[in-house]
C-alpha cells in the first residue's frame, strides 16, 4: 500500500528527505520497520524507532490504512 | 485555564511561567530551567539545534500537564520548549508547577521534565567543533 512518510532527526538524515511517498507490502507497524530497515539499513544502528498516526504513538501491531501519514520517530531528546 | 503549554522560537522568559502558576491558594511553585551545557563527555560543545514535531510534541506535552494536575492536585502547570539553534547557557526547556504544599511541586516538576524526555518528539543536535551528534540516536 502507498504511505505518506514523514521523517524528523536523525530519520530525515537517514532516508535524505523529510516526505517520502513509499508503495510498500506491508499491513502493520512492525512490518513497516522492517521494511524501512531493510531500505535503510542505519534505522537498525538506531537505539530505538517509533511510529506516530495522527499525532499519536502506534504500536508494532497497529493496523495500516493506504495513504496513512507515518512519522518515523527516532530516539527523542528533549529537554 | 490551568495549563499552558508552547514550544516557541523565541527566548524564554521564567518570570512568564512563575506568574502563569502564582495562585492563592498555592503553597508552593517548582521550576525548573534546562539551559545549554558546554560540554558533553568532556568534549566542547559550541551548540545545540533542537528540533519538533510540533503539533504531536503539544499534545505530549497536554498530556503530561493533565497527568500532573490529576497526580499531584496542582493547580497550574506551564511546560515551554524552545526550538531552533540556542547557545550555551540558553534556556531550553521551563517547566513550572503550583501545588498547595511544596512536596507534591518537587515531585510532579520531576515527573515532568523525565516524562517529556522520554516521550515528547523533540530532538537535539549537539554542534561541536569537528562535527554534529543527534543526541540519544544511537546506543
Amino acid at each position: 500500500m502507498k504511505l505518506n512518510l514523514v521523517a524528523f532527526g536523525i530519520a530525515k538524515d537517514i532516508i535524505g528527505e523529510k516526505n517520502l511517498v513509499v508503495d510498500y507490502d506491508v499491513m502493520s507497524i512492525a512490518q513497516l520497520k522492517e521494511q524501512l530497515c531493510k531500505d535503510f539499513p542505519e534505522f537498525e544502528a538506531l537505539n530505538s524507532i517509533s511510529f506516530a498516526i495522527n499525532e499519536e504513538y502506534r504500536l508494532d501491531d497497529f493496523a495500516l490504512t493506504a495513504n496513512d501519514e507515518v512519522v518515523i520517530i527516532p530516539p527523542v531528546a528533549g529537554g | 485555564m490551568r495549563i499552558d503549554i508552547k514550544i516557541s522560537k523565541d527566548v524564554l522568559d521564567p518570570k512568564i511561567c512563575s506568574d502563569f502558576v502564582s495562585h492563592p491558594s498555592t503553597g508552593g511553585i517548582a521550576l525548573f530551567i534546562g539551559t545549554v551545557r558546554n560540554s558533553t563527555n568532556n568534549k566542547k560543545v559550541l551548540r545545540l539545534e533542537f528540533e519538533a514535531y510540533e503539533s504531536m510534541a503539544v499534545s505530549e506535552m497536554k498530556k503530561i500537564a493533565k497527568a500532573v494536575v490529576e497526580k499531584w492536585d496542582a493547580q497550574r502547570v506551564v511546560i515551554h520548549h524552545r526550538v531552533g539553534v540556542l547557545d550555551i547557557e540558553e534556556i531550553a526547556v521551563i517547566i513550572a508547577v503550583s501545588t498547595p504544599h511544596r512536596k507534591a511541586a518537587f515531585e510532579a516538576c520531576e515527573f515532568a521534565i523525565d516524562t517529556l524526555k522520554q516521550v515528547v518528539p523533540i530532538w537535539k543536535k549537539e554542534i561541536f567543533e569537528d562535527g554534529e551528534v543527534w543526541v540519544a540516536a544511537h546506543p
